[in-house]
């Protein structure tokens, strides 16, 4: 099966600083489902934002639906970008925009016309169970209803990855399992799907997922993928 | 041509929909006010040069310098009579005695020449075109035999420290208008780099969902266009109602060099462009900055 992601020797370095990210190589499949443990500043959100083009690497090779990312030119970078859809940690919704446009914007930037783009933003809004929400803005919802918006926005466009970073951090252990169904659901559709989470316990909510965990900015496990559960020496990696 | 594609609605939602910009609509207001008032000053220069040019390019002036009366008379008349068979010479007229000492009356009183007092027979005469060096040498050629005692002048070199001193109006009047639109173009950078970091958040955003440079870009430059439109309309409007109110007293004065210089249609057609010169002008240096900015996000 081709690679949909793959990380060669990547390091990242901020500044002068010593690396945050060191040696990662990995090789992700289409329409599987992956979980990135690790610990607070471990470097996970620093790893989703290579892989979600928010960063180049200061070394290494990243590969992304088989084209190089690292030296592709910026101005194709949008056509790359519209391919991954992400929840960011803090959302990162519009502020001044509503729910119905900040889950419209992916489309609206591709180009999807008012008229077209008006039934999948209903549905999504329904899919995630805000549908009567849709004229609220961001400050009006509470942090679940947020999550669930910026989750609307992430798939409303099918994109062949999903990037979670720590999506069920700021709500409760119902929704966080509700948000996990959504992205298997979305997963069974043909998406890989990527989560950062120092949440242990969420690992056995989704069959056949697999498992990779950084530790002080490395890969635990340099050959890539490990299948859940984790190995002994794995445990205890949440806070 | 992207510069003037324009976001759909939704997309203009992009951006909140309150001015972006601080004052900049109210500085280019008067921005646009004060340009409009120095390239009305500048062609209202240019037509008087040009009214004054027209009036006087092709005319000249043949002095028969002749203490002798009688001799005067007859070169005159020779004169006449050979400048009215060539072709550069439109029209030739002799000008009376009356006529001359009507003119000398407020240097030599009104009770008539005194025949011991010599006074030049004038010919006025209109040129097929302007009184070039070549074609004043082409009547002095004609003259020097008939007329030995002729001499030639050009209205237009009597004012030509006058044209001079119109044409560093009118270039003084061009750099103010291109000091103007520097400013304006100055300000709508800051303005432009305001908005960008005030947007920056969203910009970080639309980026990571694919938007192009130019979709952003486009957001940009419609609201900072919307602005400069503004201060555009402010500007003209102002400006309009002052140099009308300026044409209203230059005709009450009735003076010949002031009616002069009153602007034809093509400068107030040149004045209505400058406010759309300067929207374009703002849209583009909007268009640059933030294209700039954005190349330097990944």
């Amino acid at each position: 099966m081709d690679s949909i992601v793959q990380f060669e020797n990547v390091g990242l370095r901020y500044g002068t600083d010593t690396e945050t990210l060191s040696d990662i190589s990995f090789t992700l499949f289409p329409g599987r489902f992956y979980f990135l443990t690790g610990a607070s500043g471990a470097g996970k959100s620093s790893l989703l934002r290579l892989l979600f083009l928010a960063q180049r690497p200061s070394r290494g090779l990243i590969k992304l639906f088989g084209t190089d990312a690292v030296t592709l030119p910026r101005e194709e970078l949008p056509a790359l970008r519209r391919r991954i859809g992400v929840v960011f940690q803090d959302f990162r919704l519009v502020p001044h925009l509503s729910a119905f446009d900040n889950i419209a914007l992916p489309l609206r930037v591709a180009g999807v016309s008012e008229r077209e783009l008006q039934q999948p933003v209903a549905e999504t809004l329904d899919w995630v169970g805000i549908g009567e929400r849709a004229s609220a803005r961001p400050a009006t919802l509470s942090g679940g209803e947020q999550q669930r918006v910026a989750i609307a926005r992430a798939v409303i466009s099918r994109p062949e990855i999903l990037v979670a970073d720590e999506p069920t951090g700021n709500v409760d252990p119902d929704m966080a399992l509700r948000l996990l169904q959504l992205f298997e659901a979305l997963n069974k559709l043909g998406t890989t799907v990527v989560v950062a989470t120092h949440d242990l316990h969420l690992l056995s909510k989704v069959k056949n997922a697999q498992m990779m965990r950084l530790d002080k900015g490395r890969l635990s496990d340099p050959t890539g993928a490990l299948r859940y559960p984790p190995r002994p020496g794995d445990a205890g990696q949440g806070g | 041509m992207a510069f003037f594609t324009l976001p759909s609605a939704q997309d203009r939602g992009l951006i909140p929909e309150g001015r972006l910009t601080g004052p900049m609509p109210w500085v280019i207001a008067i921005m646009m006010f004060l340009t409009i008032l120095a390239a009305a000053a500048g062609l209202s220069v240019r037509a008087s040069a040009d009214r004054v040019n027209a009036d006087l390019a092709g005319r000249v002036t043949v002095q028969i310098v002749e203490a002798n009366p009688d001799l005067r008379a007859e070169q005159a008349g020779a004169a006449v009579e050979a400048l009215s068979k060539i072709r550069l010479v439109e029209k030739v007229e002799p000008v009376s005695e009356t006529d001359v000492e009507e003119m000398l009356a407020p240097w030599i009183g009104s009770d008539g020449l005194d025949d011991t007092i010599p006074i030049p027979a004038l010919i006025d005469l209109d040129l097929n075109g302007p009184a070039t060096e070549a074609n004043l040498d082409e009547i002095r050629d004609l003259l020097t035999d008939i007329a030995p005692a002729a001499r030639i002048d050009a209205h237009g070199s009597w004012l030509k420290p006058v044209f001079n001193l119109l044409k560093s109006l009118q270039y003084l009047a061009l750099g103010l208008v291109l000091l103007l639109a520097f400013a304006t173009s100055a300000t709508v950078l800051l303005a432009a780099r305001s908005a960008l970091d005030t947007h920056r958040e969203t910009i970080d955003i639309m980026h990571l969902l694919g938007a192009t440079d130019g979709q952003i870009t486009r957001l940009f430059q419609r609201r900072i266009g919307l602005d400069a439109g503004f201060g555009g309309a402010v500007g003209i409007i102002a400006a309009l109602m002052v140099l009308f109110f300026i044409a209203v007293q230059m005709g009450e004065i009735g003076s010949g060099l002031l009616e002069s210089g009153l602007l034809r249609w093509h400068d107030w057609a040149i004045l209505a462009l400058i406010p759309i010169g300067g929207i374009v002008l703002a849209m583009l240096t909007a268009r640059v900055t933030i294209m700039r900015a954005l190349r330097k996000m990944l």
